[in-house]
């Protein structure tokens, strides 16, 4: 078991590790090789639900509430975007509702990767964190109840 | 005595020098712009007609008895003849201004298309059509229960004539089809397609949003019923484009939408319209952008449609050598007619992620479906990375490509 971090704590492992790079090479290099290391979905999940459509690329996301926390698994068939989606759930997965609502994800624009945030970037980044904080908004209410 | 001719010579470095844009840096490289097929950059000339308008003769137009009224009038009236000269079009009244391409068809239809489609019609597009050729005809078809069919393709990315000419029935109202496909390059035979509609007793509705740059338009003698293209891809600007139709076709059309300027006389009893071509143009039109497409327009003519095409298609043919050595890339779209526009996939990497890399190196293709679904559903794929040649293009760019497709491979495998 991964002992618990914070968000905030996730995100500065992922700057420290980006602070090593020096060209925009090592750092889509690094975004890449995670992309291939993330763990694929299973085709169970792979449904027209869970999909986060961008214009260019398909990415799913699936989410599970267990103790009150909130687990994100996600695929794309574009291997940056699932670097990216990998980046975003190992920052955001397995925390309580309330934290993955509070989440600022300022790591984006430290690792200098503000451009796929960007409303015109149709690769779904801005779509998938509103998603997954849309899964969080739900699980809250959910417990709430 | 011996005499000598100067030919015409297309020099690239100094045409560059007209796009500022061009001059720009994209993630600490020099840019280089192979979007053409998306929108075209914009000369200076250009630029600095926007400007003028604005700082001199900005002034709502027809209607005004005063000085900076009339010069306007004039300059927007002077680039209706000026398209007319541009597509070989008998009179100006044949030009309808528009926003664009799409709209153009549209406005065909929404006017003859309510008109003259009923039930059990028949309206024949082909697979390789950009959505905007296809869904107008879907909701007309949807409305009147008309039926639409599709001329098929060959693994080239070429329309099968044998079949098209199949389809054709008198039931068939209206052939509309691209002139050039802008996810292939592909060059469509419209004077073969138009004649054989003409003789099924059918209209034809080119779509030239892709041609119009490249080829030389003659409306005459394609004799096409409708023609539509958009300035922004001619090096004009955007929001402006162009709806040719047959003069007598406009006369008999419906009109579409109502408002000033397309109105003769307007009582609350009985409104009667205007003469063409303003019967097509209510309410205040892009007066700005109308004016500068003029200036776009000669831009090219002076330089030569036949110049930039030789030049195109020199880039054209390195452009396709060259990545027909890299390994695993794939070209869609291998018609003999081709224009400036290479689209491809690689094996194994995803269009998007080929996209992002080139970026980072400064260099900006498209990439995705380009609008048209139904064609990339034909080939299998979901999608294809696209470079588009414009005049301003040079080898050294390809060159650049190349190199940036090596990179893509090698980091992304």
């Amino acid at each position: 078991m991964n002992e618990y971090k914070t968000i905030k704590e996730r995100e500065e492992e992922i700057i420290d590790e980006f602070s090593l790079f020096d060209s925009w090479e090592e750092k889509y290099e690094y975004i890449i090789d995670i992309g291939k290391k993330l763990e694929p979905l299973e085709d169970k999940y792979k449904i027209g639900e869970n999909i986060i459509k961008g214009c260019q690329s398909t990415v799913w996301l699936t989410s599970e509430f267990k103790d009150g926390k909130v687990f994100f698994k996600a695929d794309s068939d574009a291997v940056i975007v699932k670097g990216l989606v990998s980046m975003l759930i190992k920052v955001l997965s397995g925390h309580e509702p309330d934290k993955i609502l509070e989440a600022k994800l300022d790591f984006i624009r430290e690792i200098g990767m503000m451009t796929h945030l960007a409303q015109t970037r149709s690769n779904g980044l801005l779509a998938m964190v509103k998603q997954i904080k849309n899964y969080a908004l739900a699980y809250k209410s959910v417990d709430a109840a | 005595m011996e005499t000598t001719t100067i030919l015409p010579v297309f020099d690239v470095d100094t045409v560059r020098k007209s796009f500022p844009v061009l001059e720009r840096e994209v993630n600490n490289q020099l840019l280089v712009y192979l979007d053409n097929a998306a929108t075209s950059q914009k000369p200076q000339v250009v630029i600095d007609a926007l400007s003028h308008y604005y700082s001199n003769y900005n002034a709502n137009i027809h209607r005004g008895i005063h000085t900076l009224a009339e010069e306007a009038t004039a300059a927007y009236e002077a680039t209706r003849d000026t398209v007319r000269d541009f597509i070989n079009a008998t009179s100006s009244d044949e030009i309808i201004f528009t926003r664009g391409t799409t709209e153009g068809i549209n406005l065909v239809a929404y006017t003859w298309g309510r008109k003259n489609i009923h039930e059990g019609d028949e309206i024949i597009i082909s697979t390789m059509e950009h959505h905007s050729n296809i869904v107008p005809w879907q909701i007309l078809c949807e409305e009147k229960k008309a039926v639409l069919k599709v001329i098929p393709i060959n693994d080239e990315g070429e329309l099968l004539m044998d079949e098209y000419e199949k389809l054709l029935s008198p039931k068939t109202k209206l052939v509309s089809v691209t002139h050039v496909s802008n996810a292939l390059g592909t060059v469509n035979p419209v004077k073969e397609i138009i004649a054989a509609a003409h003789n099924a007793g059918a209209l034809v509705l080119v779509d030239g949003a892709q041609s119009s740059v490249h080829l030389d338009i003659d409306v005459q003698e394609m004799d096409c019923d409708f023609f539509a293209f958009s300035g922004h891809k001619v090096y004009g600007p955007t929001g402006v484009g162009i709806l040719y139709g047959k003069k007598h076709i406009l006369e008999e059309m419906p009109v579409f939408m109502g408002g000033g300027e397309m109105i003769k006389e307007v009582t609350f009893a009985k409104t009667t319209y205007n003469t063409l071509p303003y019967k097509y143009e209510a309410g205040t039109p892009n007066i700005a952008d109308t004016i500068v497409l003029k200036t776009a327009l000669d831009f090219v003519t002076e330089l030569g449609k036949d110049l930039i095409r030789n030049h195109e298609n020199k880039l054209l043919e390195y452009a396709t050598g060259q990545m027909q050595s890299v390994p695993g890339l794939r070209i869609i779209g291998n018609a003999k007619n081709k224009v400036s526009l290479i689209s491809f996939i690689i094996k194994n990497i995803h269009h998007q992620d080929i996209a992002v890399l080139l970026d980072n190196q400064g260099i900006a293709v498209r990439t995705g479906h380009h609008c048209t679904e139904p064609l990339m559903n034909r080939f299998g794929i979901s999608g294809t990375a696209r470079a588009s040649f414009a005049l301003y293009n040079t080898k050294e760019e390809v060159d650049r490509l190349i190199k940036g497709l090596y990179k893509c491979i090698k980091m992304l495998s």
